[in-house]
């Protein structure tokens, strides 16, 4: 028999249902895996206990005759951003560390209705802040990737959904939740060879997620492959009355509708994301994503996006003035972490806590968003930001006008060494620069791995598609799947 | 009103003393040499974030919604509450039914 | 009325007077959770994870909230601003769980309106004076600290936290406490009219912060000072009091008022700084991004208007109008709508028989009697309006005469019986029997004849001793009228 870790979501449930196997095995499987992948620090917490029992589930209902569910026999990760009911949350921060949630995400809860079992709470950056899982207070996760110069540094898997990407491209689990407020999905799935997609604003609920910035954050899958994301983003998405900003609209079958046929489609290059210092190995791995496209059958049109240069600043005062918001409630009282100094008063134990509780990154981002919403600065940059926003969005909505998607790299950089950048947070947030600008139009956006770089480092290319379009860019990025074939993996050594 | 471009030259550099006061805002304890660390950092950010200022955006309106969608109000149903003991299960400190912090005086 | 200065050494001061009301909008869940409203449970049991803001917990507002905060501005004849938003408040206390209030700053619900108060209560002729309101917009209650249940800690109670209010500000237009008192019981009485609150200041369902300053007449806006979450009228009137004294007398040793937050002390009937709040000038106000712009719609706004009722000042008006009574007791029966509903529902069960004026002065002056003399509210009269009303048909059909009236409406108070069979079984039905009442005033005649002789020489004010005397032989059930007639028939003989 196959290694079992080696299946994909499709392949685990197809061999689930043909009975090549039973959902228990492949449970184990992942479990011994994962077990055996410590040095990789993706997980915070192990749950097998949780994908067995899911799994016995399933082949209960299987004995039973009864029709499968859409992920019976499938176990995934969990990013710990989501909360789950009776396992430790903690959004990779001190300050909640221990917090148990009573309640379970509305994404989390629609996987394990559709059957899926959970593996393990994986690591991220510190409430999703950062592009290298180097602010997570429970350690940075390890790529499992490394150069092929024979160095043996230890790789970002980017961020901030760094411990979702190294699983899946270590085969710790065949997929696993992400979520993407300016690139935390897409950016490290480039890094570690796989796919992911940030649906449209509004597709995948909110409720139940620790949020980082309310008006970006945007759940999606990780998998290893663009069929498995439109398996699990269908599992994933869908109307939730608790959220307001919820999509009151029904969620298509997007692996029914896959197609890489690309004839009759318009894509755009954006003149703008050819930015200076950009590698050369991007660059040509962009020409090779366009020559692809052409061959599945599309035109290429060069767009522009005039705006995209201000993409960045803007985010980086609308995500950080809403996670000081956000980030307020973490204050000791209610749940986690509490300090509390000899002879403290409440607005003491506030500052104490929240000292003690979050990180440097958090605590940078919470004093950048405090500082712009701060008296006699609002308009100068809060509203300034959001006024740049909608520009942003309206250069996408010209684009439309030409073309139906749009194809740029995922990131400016293959994966680089932890500690490479944490000094300068300036550079690593411009890593974030062709990620975020889909992220402020709430516009879905996937990335597929597309090839190597010269020292054997993955590098992936980014599809946008107009709102609620997540099919087109599928399609799209099952096209480019197909023709880069793909199938490189990182040697084990953990 | 946006930023012009003088506003980047005028611009008020953020140091220690203002890291501190915004530390206080946010409730996050910090010390000097911690201020005096941060400021230059967020100075260098907030520098680049000033570029922002040249966009002209005086006929441009905020953006509200990133994708088009109308507030759901929901009916006024009790649906919820009487679930105290999840509400406080997590509480660092609880006592007879209420979360406890260290003593207020208004 | 006269002006209200305060008379300083330096001479005469003009006080000004804004009012920041939050009032409970009447709803059975909270604004952005399906947790419940009820008054006094138990610690901590209406509470929803969302009201503790645990990690994750979004807001959804409730519909009945925006319609009645909405149907509140219709009242005060606003603009109700059909794109609205909600912003952030950001700040730290232990009452406020997710660190920020939800609230509106930037684009409240209901914009400009006004409120017509009566500069005297007591005297309709006084005249009226328009106090303009500057917008209404809905918000977040905060949660309860308890201070006094240990030595060293406060309990924190959220069953408040996230029921939904209205802030009601009103423009500067105050000059006295009379007129902030008249305001705020008006602003009450429109409230509990429209139903979107239930203007119960005990239970904490209206407060006032009171923003006061002083100047000299004619001189521009002093600063203010904000008097924070004053609970009754007499607290909102004995404060701006205090603080108006208060004010003069820094300014006028020479000091200058800062603006701050202040707290009365009931028991003192003091204002003093509340220093807890102290960067309460920076809250960094921002769209909440959890929420989408409110827009309403025509149909929305449609029924609201729709489901208003009669509002005070025109079912006033109507009343001094249409039923034609005086202005005096149309404003008592219009003050609140408890009682104009009473009054309306025992018209209605009375019948065209019953005057409106007849029927007023009853209420006022016997049915508020008796329920002032047992402690009840009009909701609580053990009489009904259509047994008040069945009353007073029978003393306008002349069954029963106005003091045998007040003696069955005892009857009825007491046992609860209707005024028909209370009359019928204890006889006490007035009669219009010409033969029994000519026999008893051939009687009265016979026995006062030199009365007789005086009234016909031209005594005439002894025409009301002979009706008396005549009543007293019938035992009080002779009908009035018919007395009268035979009398002069008798007596003119």
């Amino acid at each position: 028999m196959t290694d079992l870790t080696d299946l994909t979501v499709a392949g685990l449930r197809d061999g689930f249902r043909a009975g090549d196997f039973t959902a228990r095995e492949a449970a184990e499987a992942f479990n011994t895996a994962v077990a055996g992948a410590k040095a990789l620090n993706a997980f915070i917490v192990e749950t097998p206990e949780h994908a067995l029992a899911a799994a016995d589930a399933a082949d209960a209902a299987r004995a039973a005759g009864e029709a499968p569910k859409p992920l019976a026999g499938v176990p995934i990760g969990m990013k710990d951003l989501f909360a789950t009911k009776g396992v430790q949350t903690t959004a990779a921060s001190h300050i909640l560390e221990g917090f148990t949630p009573t309640y379970e995400s509305t994404v989390s809860q629609k996987l394990w209705d559709a059957g899926a079992g959970m593996l393990g709470k994986l690591n991220l950056d510190q409430f999703a802040m950062g592009s290298s899982n180097e602010t997570s207070f429970f350690g940075n996760v390890i790529s499992p990737w490394r150069r092929k110069d024979g160095g043996n540094a230890a790789l970002t898997p980017g961020g901030s959904s760094g411990g979702s990407a190294s699983a899946i491209a270590a085969r710790l689990c065949p997929a696993a939740t992400g979520t993407d407020t300016g690139g935390s999905i897409r950016q490290p799935a480039a890094f570690v060879g796989i796919s992911g997609i940030k649906p449209t604003y509004g597709r995948c609920s909110r409720w139940g997620t620790v949020a980082f910035a309310s008006s970006l954050d945007q759940a999606g899958p990780m998998a290893r492959d663009v069929t498995d994301c439109a398996i699990m983003l269908e599992a994933m998405s869908g109307f939730d009355p608790k959220d307001a900003t919820s999509l009151d609209l029904p969620v298509p079958a997007w692996e029914a509708g896959l197609s890489p046929d690309m004839t009759g489609k318009r894509i755009g290059i954006p003149k703008e994301y050819r930015v200076d210092g950009m590698p050369a190995e991007i660059e040509a791995l962009w020409q090779q994503g366009i020559e692809w496209m052409r061959d599945a059958g599309a035109e290429i049109v060069e767009v522009s996006l005039p705006h995209t240069k201000y993409a960045l600043p803007a985010y980086y005062i609308v995500a950080p003035a809403e996670a000081s918001s956000n980030l307020a409630r973490y204050d000791g009282v209610r749940f986690g972490q509490r300090e509390l100094p000899e002879g403290a008063n409440l607005q003491d134990m506030y500052a104490a806590t929240r000292a003690a509780g979050f990180g440097d990154e958090v605590k940078r981002r919470i004093l950048i968003g405090t500082y712009v919403l701060s008296a006699g600065f609002y308009d100068a940059y809060y509203t300034q930001a959001q006024k740049v926003r909608t520009l942003i969005a309206q250069d996408f909505e010209k684009a439309w006008a030409v073309c139906d998607l749009l194809l740029t790299p995922t990131a400016p950089s293959a994966a680089f060494a932890l500690g490479e950048k944490q000094a300068d947070p300036l550079a690593m947030y411009l890593n974030d620069v062709f990620t975020v600008p889909a992220s402020l139009a709430g516009l879905p956006a996937m990335s597929v791995p597309g090839g190597l770089d010269g020292a054997g480092l993955p590098l992936g290319l980014q599809v946008i598609g107009r709102p609620l379009d997540e099919q087109g860019v599928l399609n799209a990025g099952l096209a480019i799947e197909q023709r880069a074939g793909f199938s490189a993996r990182a040697e084990k050594w953990w | 009103m946006g930023l012009d471009a003088d506003a980047s030259r005028t611009r008020m550099a953020v140091d220690t003393a203002t890291v501190k006061r915004i530390a206080g805002l946010a409730r996050i304890a910090i010390t000097d040499e911690e201020a005096g660390r941060i400021a230059p950092e967020l100075d260098n950010i907030m520098g680049w974030i000033e570029q922002l200022g040249e966009v002209d955006t005086s006929a441009v309106a905020p953006m509200t919604a990133v994708i088009p969608n109308m507030l759901r109000l929901r009916d006024d149903v009790v649906t919820d509450g009487g679930v105290r003991e999840a509400v406080l299960a997590n509480a660092p400190q609880a006592e007879h039914g209420f979360f406890a912090v260290p003593k207020v005086i208004e | 009325m006269s002006e209200y200065r305060i008379h300083g050494a330096t001479g005469d001061w003009e006080v000004v007077i804004g009012l920041e009301v939050h009032a409970q909008v009447t709803s059975k869940a909270k604004l952005f959770s399906g947790a419940a409203t009820a008054f006094g449970a138990e610690p901590n049991t209406q509470v929803s994870l969302v009201d503790a803001a645990m990690p994750g917990m979004l807001p959804v507002p409730n519909r009945e909230c925006i319609r009645q905060a909405v149907r509140t501005g219709m009242a005060i004849d606003a603009a109700i601003n059909k794109w609205s938003r909600f912003d952030r408040k950001n700040y730290f206390y232990a009452d406020l769980p997710q660190g920020y209030q939800i609230s509106q700053l930037y684009h409240p619900l209901v914009g400009e309106g006004r409120i017509e108060i009566a500069l005297d209560d007591k005297n309709p002729d006084a005249g009226t004076k328009a106090i303009g309101v500057e917008r209404i917009h809905v918000e977040q209650d905060a949660g309860k600290l308890m201070h006094d249940q240990h030595p060293t800690r406060s309990y924190v109670d959220l069953n408040r936290s996230g029921v939904a209010l209205m802030e009601i500000v009103s423009k500067p237009d105050m000059r006295s406490p009379a007129e902030a008192g008249a305001y705020v019981r008006k602003l009450r009485t429109i409230l509990r009219y429209v139903g979107s609150c239930d203007g119960n200041m005990e239970e904490g369902s209206m407060r006032a912060d009171v923003n006061v300053s002083v100047r000299k007449p004619g001189d521009a806006f002093g600063t203010r000072t904000e008097t924070k979450n004053v609970n009754s009228v007499r607290f909102v009137m004995q404060t701006i009091e205090y603080e108006a004294q208060r004010q003069v007398d820094v300014l006028e040793s020479g000091g200058t008022i800062v603006q701050e937050t202040r707290l009365f002390d009931p028991d003192k009937g003091v204002t003093r700084s509340m220093r807890s709040k102290e960067d309460a000038h920076d809250y960094r106000y921002f769209p909440d991004p959890d929420l989408l712009p409110l827009e309403l719609d025509d149909a929305f706004l449609e029924e609201c208007r729709a489901s208003l009722p009669e509002l005070p000042d025109a079912k006033r008006a109507r009343y001094e109008g249409e039923l034609g009574l005086s202005p005096y007791n149309a404003a008592v029966l219009t003050a609140e709508g408890e009682t104009a509903r009473w009054f309306e529902a025992l018209l209605d069960a009375a019948g065209s028989t019953v005057t409106a004026k007849a029927a007023a002065n009853w209420v006022i002056s016997d049915l508020f009697g008796a329920l002032n003399r047992i402690g009840k509210d009009i909701e609580a009269s053990p009489v009904t309006p259509a047994q008040g009303g069945e009353l007073l048909r029978l003393i306008a059909d002349g069954t029963i005469s106005n003091t045998l009236g007040k003696q069955v409406f005892e009857i009825m108070l007491e046992t609860g019986e209707g005024a028909e069979a209370i009359v019928e079984a204890r006889g006490l039905k007035q009669t219009s029997d010409t033969g029994a009442i000519e026999a008893e005033i051939a009687k009265v005649l016979a026995a006062n004849a030199d009365k007789v002789a005086d009234y016909r020489g031209g005594k005439d004010k002894l025409f009301g001793f002979f009706v008396g005397q005549t009543m007293k032989a019938m035992a009080g059930k002779a009908n009035p009228g018919v007395v009268n007639d035979l009398l002069k028939k008798a007596l003119d003989q």
